[in-house]
């Protein structure tokens, strides 16, 4: 790696290469040979630097420039100026919202000053289909270690003490998941890499898997090692298909450099990793129903106990963790766990991924130590909502989380803080809201996933959630009483009370804390059938302003349904019965004419 | 879920039991056999179903359970264009469903069906991951980010005579 003097990372996760990262890559590559400089220059194409709301990013090393919202046709420029002159191009530089001044070092970003990477540390560091660059940041140094001057229970208790716990959404203590594994005799047991990210808006694994794959890989092996494991499996979306690639790419690269497979740097330890795809279903995140379908089953859960630890995959104690969980093994082993354990808070340690999406300004993937505030995540990092609209409510932990308001705002986040406020971690995603959104109609919306993805084995989820579902969609129609508010709380204790896995345990939080939160939102939909964020389009009535029409006909003209009648110059009338409130005649109208109920 | 009759052809045959024969006929490889036949075929209609199940041993009925339980197989076939409308949640709330909505509107077909003349399918898949660019729609592997109900005209125009 030394040869070259400058370095040109272009993220190629999944959003900058919907905008074209793979042509820039291209036309950089081009500009750098026509002007000769291709042994001097390099461009890589890495994992996700997490600032996807201003990608494509390119970035140049060794002096951190950070370029946003890069076209294929800035790169000549870029070449010319940046390589060539060693000037910057300022009006791709990064502009601080505040000052409105060019930010010409990423390091000074408000978005990254206060993230600390580990599970992220490589991503947009290297590239990912290369082991040489993730050895060249001390990839596969910890595997070295451990094979080396540690005994399997030494890994273990070096986990256990670390206080790291499982990322995927539980939070259980994942050097006691090693350590029951270890302890569960067997001829074979299996390393399992749960990477069915199902929750929508969070894409922290997917984007870990794409950019930094042996970080993974690395960890699976550590864990087969301390637990007397040779065999590991990922269970992966086929959604994912970058994800994969990468993921096929490394195990190859890895087999190759006698890092996976028989004799491992010639300790004599086995093992090796097979990839198995998911097909589409939320509810094998579930440790339980992830093992089923690896078998070639429906994703059905089982009671617990047998925990998969003792009954696992193929009926062999079997060891679960996720992607992000993963990622921390080999910083914790080559750091130390007391090294791991001073970050974070008294009883969750270390950093956390965020996928920060929704009306925030800044969309992306953030990590931060555990502790950090709702308030620093959103409006320092986030850097607040989108259009100087006001904050409202930051959804957590997906469909099985809940919506916190402005009270939790200063709130440490960590597994036990969140949980008291009535959300919980989840795998990390943070859909934030403002005040368009309304907050009845985000739980319709989680409950309508919920009853599409349960998967129907016990009835209080089967059943109760579609109930769940028809009482909201009710209350958005404005068809419900105030008796329906009682009976739609009832049921959500009766649903978590007697599900039988985490999908149906969960699934009434959405409503539970909008309950909670958002009571008068509730009662205005019911009495005075108001939808109060003007989104539930049953309660919206378009009605044209007398005094404003000058019955210009735009909004006749434009109606998809004919709802609108009225002559030249005559004032129009919108028949309510007619009118589908597609609202295409409120953004036709120059004149105001037309407003919403 | 309703399918449609297709009759197979003997290398449709052949191909299936040499998709089947890959994974060593094993029962416990039937995710896969399922998503390498979908890959091939386009869609698992009862006909493969069968096909596959004679070949691993297995009931049609555990087959069927399969194809059914999860969102990613389908009995139908997709249209030429296949567009897909993300309804992940940082989608939703940037306003997906008017998105999801103008299309239904605009191609006659609601969420699962293909239009008549067979060009374009209409789906829903969660997060896609790129929520930076929400909300997203996908027409087959291409991506558009930000699309706003009125920028749907514009997406439809660009296959119009394709």
């Amino acid at each position: 790696m030394t040869k070259y003097k400058m370095y040109l990372l272009v993220c190629g996760g999944t959003g900058c290469r919907a905008s074209a990262s793979d042509s820039i890559v291209e036309n950089l590559k081009q500009e750098l040979e026509t002007k000769g400089l291709q042994d001097e220059v390099q461009v890589l194409m890495t994992g996700c630097f997490g600032f996807c709301e201003k990608g494509p990013i390119v970035k140049v090393q060794p002096d951190n420039t950070f370029y946003t919202q890069v076209k294929p046709e800035d790169c000549a420029e870029i070449i010319e100026e940046h390589i060539v002159k060693g000037r910057k191009v300022n009006r791709l530089l990064y502009e601080d919202p505040e000052n409105k001044k060019h930010i010409e070092d990423s390091k000074h970003m408000n978005f990254y000053k206060k993230q600390i990477r580990i599970a992220l540390r490589n991503c947009g560091f290297i590239d990912p289909e290369n082991v040489d660059e993730y050895i060249a940041r001390d990839g596969y140094s910890a595997l070295g270690k451990c094979l080396s001057e540690l005994t399997p229970k030494d890994v273990v208790d070096q986990i256990k003490e670390s206080g790291l716990r499982g990322r995927g959404g539980g939070g259980f203590p994942t050097g006691l998941k090693w350590e029951i594994a270890a302890k569960n005799e067997a001829d074979q047991k299996y390393v399992v890499c749960n990477a069915d990210e199902g929750d929508p808006g969070a894409f922290m694994d997917r984007s870990i898997l794409e950019g930094d794959p042996h970080a993974v890989l690395e960890a699976m092996a550590i864990c087969g090692y301390s637990m007397g494991a040779t065999k590991g499996l990922i269970y992966i979306r086929a959604e994912y298909p970058l994800a994969i690639k990468r993921l096929k790419i490394a195990l190859e690269q890895a087999r190759e450099y006698g890092l996976l497979g028989t004799d491992i740097l010639g300790t004599g330890f086995e093992f090796d990793i097979e990839i198995r795809y998911g097909a589409g279903a939320f509810v094998c995140g579930e440790e339980t129903s992830l093992i089923h379908s690896m078998e070639g089953l429906r994703g059905e859960p089982t009671i617990k106990p047998p925990y998969p630890a003792e009954k696992g995959y193929l009926g062999k104690p079997t060891n679960v963790n996720n992607v992000e969980t993963y990622a921390n093994i080999t910083a914790i082993i080559n750091k130390g766990a007391n090294w791991f354990n001073k970050i974070g808070t008294e009883k969750s340690k270390g950093t956390k991924v965020f996928a920060l999406a929704g009306k925030i300004n800044n969309v992306g993937l953030i990590e931060v130590p555990m502790g950090t505030t709702l308030r620093e995540v959103i409006f320092e990092i986030g850097g607040g909502i989108k259009d100087g609209k006001k904050f409202k409510a930051v959804q957590t932990g997906g469909p099985s989380g809940g919506c916190l308001t402005e009270k939790h705002l200063d709130t440490p986040i960590d597994f036990d803080n969140l949980l008291a406020a009535g959300s919980m971690m989840g795998s990390g995603g943070m859909i934030v809201m403002d005040e368009d959104n309304c907050m009845v109609a985000t739980a319709k919306f989680y409950l309508d996933f919920t009853v599409e993805e349960s998967c129907g084995k016990c009835s209080p989820c089967r059943i109760g959630n579609k109930r769940l579902y028809e009482l909201l969609d009710r209350i958005t129609q404005g068809k419900a009483e105030m008796e329906d508010l009682q009976r739609l709380r009832n049921m959500c204790y009766v649903i978590k009370d007697t599900s039988l896995c985490g999908l149906g345990q969960t699934s009434p939080n959405p409503i539970l804390s909008t309950l909670d939160n958002f009571w008068d939102e509730y009662v205005a939909h019911i009495t005075d059938h108001k939808c109060p964020a003007g989104q539930c389009k049953d309660l919206m009535k378009y009605e044209v302003v007398e005094e404003n029409c000058v019955g210009c006909t735009a909004c006749a003209r434009v109606c998809p349904v004919g709802a609108i009648s009225g002559d030249k110059k005559q004032t129009h009338y919108i028949d309510p019965a007619i009118c589908i409130k597609c609202g295409a005649c409120e953004e036709r109208c120059k004149f105001d004419a037309i407003i919403v109920k | 879920m309703s399918s449609i009759k297709v009759k197979l052809k003997e290398q449709d045959l052949n191909k299936i039991k040499e998709i089947c024969k890959s994974f060593n006929n094993e029962e416990g490889e039937l995710i896969n056999v399922l998503h390498k036949t979908q890959e091939h075929f386009g869609y698992l209609p009862a006909e493969i179903q069968e096909v596959v199940a004679q070949e691993l041993n297995m009931s049609v009925a555990k087959v069927y359970g399969v194809v059914t339980f999860y969102s990613f197989f389908t009995m139908l076939p997709k249209g030429k264009f296949p567009i897909s409308i993300c309804t992940g949640t940082a989608c939703y709330v940037r306003g997906a469903d008017n998105v999801l909505q103008e299309f239904k509107r605009q191609l006659g077909i609601e969420v699962g069906e293909t239009s008549e003349d067979g060009k374009y399918s209409l789906s829903c898949l969660r997060c896609v991951g790129a929520c930076g660019l929400a909300p997203v729609v996908l027409v087959g592997d291409k991506t558009y980010g930000r699309v706003s109900a009125e920028g749907v005209k514009e997406i439809l125009a660009e296959y119009q005579d394709k």
